[in-house]
C-alpha cells in the first residue's frame, strides 16, 4: 500500500475519515500515489469514491485524517488552493459554466489557476492548444449548454488541463458514453498521462479501468479491500465478492 | 486603449457635458429633481447588479445601504458641517465597510437565505437610526443646504450634475468588472461556485469584493440625498422601495451586460416620473410590479438578453 522509502510520494492520503452525521462515508483510508501513475478507483455505487475525490479537491472538510501533496499539508486548505498547487477534477455529472462559451470556461481555468502571469494572447493561445488537442477546437465560440454529453465531459477535461495540474482526478468521465467515444475518453486521458500528468480515474467500465490504470484501488463501503496491479485485484476474492459480482 | 473603450469614453464624456449645458440652459426647477432620482436609480441598479446581477447574489439590502449613505450625510453634516465631497467620500468608505461586514456575515450562505439575511440587515439599521436622537430619530431631521457653487444657478443643479459623476463612475467600475477576470469569476460563481472553486476562483474573496464595491457605490448614491430632499426620516430613507425598485430596474434591463441595468433605471425610472406627475405616485408600484411581471414571463433574461436572442448573438464574446 505504501511506497519503497526511495520514492516521494505526489498525494499522500493518511488515515482519512470522513462522516456525515452517523454515518460514516470513510473509514481511515491511506494511500499514497505516485508521480506520474496512472491509478484506477472502483467500487460499488456508494463505496465512497466520489467521496474521497471530494476530500482530495477540498469540496468536503475531512476530519481526521491529513491530505499531503508534494509534501505539503493541504488539509486545511479550500479547494480554490489545492487547484492552484496542481489538483484538478472533473465531475460525475458535468458542471459546465453555462453562460459561458466552451473557450470562457477555459478561460476561467487560465484567469484563476496560471502559476505565472501570462499576457492575454499567450493565455487564448494556451487555451487554443488544450482544445485542439481535446478535439474541441470547433466548438470554442459554442455555448456550454450546446455540448453534446461527450463534448460537455472533453470539456471538463480541458477545463482541468488549462488549471495546468499535476494531478488530474477523472470522475467518472466515460459514464454514459458509447463504446466509440470510451475509447474516444480513454485515449484522451492516456495521452495526459504520457504528459507526466497523474492520473486517479474512477470509473466503472472494467475494460476502461483495466487498459488505464498501471495500480487500481477498490473500496467498499468506505473502506479499502485491494489495492495492487490490475490483473491482482481482479483476482482479489472480496474485490469479486463485492464489486465483480462473481 | 480598446475601440470599445474609447466609445465607452467618448459616450460618457459626452453625457456629462450635456449634463452640465443643461444646468446652464434649462431654468426649470423640475427637470432637475426629476433627473436626480433616475440618475440615481441609475447608479444604485448599476451598483447593484455587481453582486445581484454578475455574482447572481440577490441583495434586498439596497436600502439599507441608501438609507446608510443618507443618515451618514445627516450627521456628517450636524457634527462637521462637512461639504458635499466628503459627505460622498465617507458614505463610499462606510458603504465599503459595511458591504465587507455583510459579506463576511452572509455570504456563506446561498440563494434564498442571503436575501433574507439582507432584508434583516435593513431592518436593524432602520432600527437602529429610529432609536438614535442625534440625527433626528424617528421624526427625521431638517437639513440646510449651503450656498450653491458656481457655474451652477441652483443646489439641485449641482447635485443633478454630481449624481451624473456618480452614474459615470458606476458604470465605468461595472463595466471593467465584467470584462476583466474579476467579471468572468464572479459569473463563473453564479453558474456553479463548487466547479468554480475547483477551477481555482477565489469564490469567497470575489464575492466579498463584488459586496464591498457595490455596497459603496450603492452608499455614495444615497449621500447626496440628504441635501436633495433637506430632511431624512428613517421611514423614507429606508424604504423597502429602493430595494424593489433597484432590483426590477436591473432585472428588467439585464444583468448579463453592464448596459442592462442602464436601460431598466432609464425606462423604469422615467415611466415612474411621468406616472407621478400625470396620475399618481402610488400608481408606481402597480406599473413596476407589471412590467416585472412581464418581463419575468416574456424575457426572463431582460432587454439586453432580448437583444441578445434577437440577434441571435449570445453575447459580446470579449475573451
Amino acid at each position: 500500500m505504501t511506497l519503497s522509502e526511495t520514492q516521494t510520494p505526489l498525494l499522500r492520503i493518511c488515515a482519512l475519515t470522513k462522516r456525515f452525521g452517523g454515518f460514516t462515508a470513510l473509514h481511515s483510508v491511506s494511500v499514497d500515489i505516485r508521480p506520474g501513475e496512472r491509478f484506477g478507483l472502483i467500487g460499488p455505487n456508494g463505496s465512497g469514491k466520489t467521496t474521497l475525490i471530494n476530500c482530495i479537491s477540498g469540496a468536503f472538510r475531512t476530519e481526521p485524517g491529513t491530505i499531503l501533496f508534494r509534501d505539503e499539508d493541504i488539509t486545511p486548505l479550500q479547494p480554490h488552493l489545492r487547484t492552484r498547487r496542481g489538483i484538478a477534477r472533473s465531475f460525475q455529472i458535468p458542471r459546465p459554466f453555462r453562460s459561458m462559451t466552451v473557450a470562457e470556461n477555459l478561460m476561467v481555468a487560465l484567469d484563476f489557476a496560471a502559476h505565472e502571469h501570462v499576457s492575454v494572447t499567450q493565455r487564448r493561445d494556451t487555451m487554443m492548444s488544450i482544445l485542439e488537442q481535446m478535439g474541441l477546437g470547433s466548438k470554442a465560440n459554442a455555448s456550454a449548454t450546446q455540448l453534446s454529453q461527450v463534448e460537455l465531459r472533453k470539456m471538463e477535461l480541458a477545463r482541468a488541463m488549462a488549471t495546468h495540474p499535476k494531478l488530474l482526478i477523472s470522475d467518472e468521465a466515460m459514464a454514459g458514453l458509447s463504446s466509440s467515444e470510451v475509447d474516444e475518453v480513454l485515449d484522451l486521458l492516456l495521452s495526459l498521462a504520457s504528459r507526466d500528468i497523474t492520473i486517479i480515474m474512477i470509473e466503472h467500465i472494467m475494460q476502461a479501468v483495466i487498459r488505464f490504470s498501471e495500480r487500481i484501488m477498490c473500496l467498499d463501503a468506505g473502506r479499502i479491500i485491494a489495492i495492487g496491479t490490475p490483473s491482482e485485484v481482479m483476482a482479489d476474492k472480496r474485490v469479486q465478492e463485492a464489486y465483480l459480482g462473481t | 486603449m480598446k475601440r470599445s473603450s474609447i466609445t465607452f469614453w467618448v459616450g460618457a464624456a459626452v453625457f456629462l457635458i450635456a449634463a452640465l449645458a443643461m444646468t446652464q440652459i434649462v431654468h426649470n426647477q423640475y427637470p432637475f429633481f426629476a433627473g436626480y432620482i433616475i440618475l440615481q436609480f441609475i447608479a444604485l441598479a448599476v451598483a447593484w447588479s455587481i453582486l445581484g446581477g454578475y455574482a447572481g447574489y440577490v441583495n434586498f439590502g439596497t436600502s439599507a445601504f441608501y438609507g446608510v449613505g443618507v443618515y451618514g450625510s445627516v450627521f456628517l453634516v450636524k457634527a462637521f458641517g462637512a461639504p458635499l465631497p466628503l459627505q460622498i467620500l465617507a458614505g463610499a468608505a462606510i458603504g465599503a465597510l459595511m458591504g465587507l461586514a455583510l459579506g463576511l456575515l452572509t455570504l456563506r450562505m446561498q440563494g434564498i437565505f442571503f436575501s433574507i439575511a439582507t432584508i434583516a440587515l435593513t431592518i436593524v439599521i432602520e432600527t437602529t437610526i429610529t432609536n438614535w436622537r442625534y440625527v433626528g430619530g424617528a421624526a427625521g431631521i431638517q437639513i440646510q443646504r449651503p450656498e450653491v457653487t458656481a457655474p451652477f444657478d441652483s443646489y439641485v443643479q449641482m447635485l443633478f450634475f454630481v449624481q451624473a459623476l456618480l452614474v459615470v463612475l458606476a458604470v465605468a467600475i461595472s463595466r471593467y468588472i465584467q470584462h476583466s477576470w474579476i467579471g468572468r469569476g464572479l459569473q463563473a460563481l453564479r453558474d456553479d461556485e463548487l466547479a468554480a472553486e475547483c477551477t481555482g476562483v477565489p469564490t469567497l474573496r470575489l464575492k466579498l469584493l463584488a459586496c464591498v464595491i457595490s455596497g459603496a457605490l450603492m452608499c455614495a448614491v444615497g449621500a447626496p440625498a440628504a441635501m436633495y430632499l433637506q430632511y431624512a426620516d428613517p421611514g423614507s430613507a429606508f424604504n423597502l422601495n429602493y430595494s424593489v425598485t433597484t432590483l426590477a430596474m436591473s432585472l428588467i434591463g439585464g444583468t448579463a451586460h453592464w448596459a442592462g441595468p442602464i436601460i431598466g433605471a432609464i425606462l423604469l425610472g422615467t415611466t415612474q416620473q411621468v406616472l407621478t406627475v400625470t396620475i399618481s405616485s402610488e400608481v408606481n408600484l402597480l406599473v413596476l410590479g407589471l412590467m416585472l411581471v412581464l418581463f419575468v414571463v416574456g424575457a426572463p433574461e431582460g432587454i439586453v438578453g432580448l437583444i441578445y436572442k434577437l440577434r441571435g448573438n449570445r453575447k459580446e464574446g470579449e475573451i
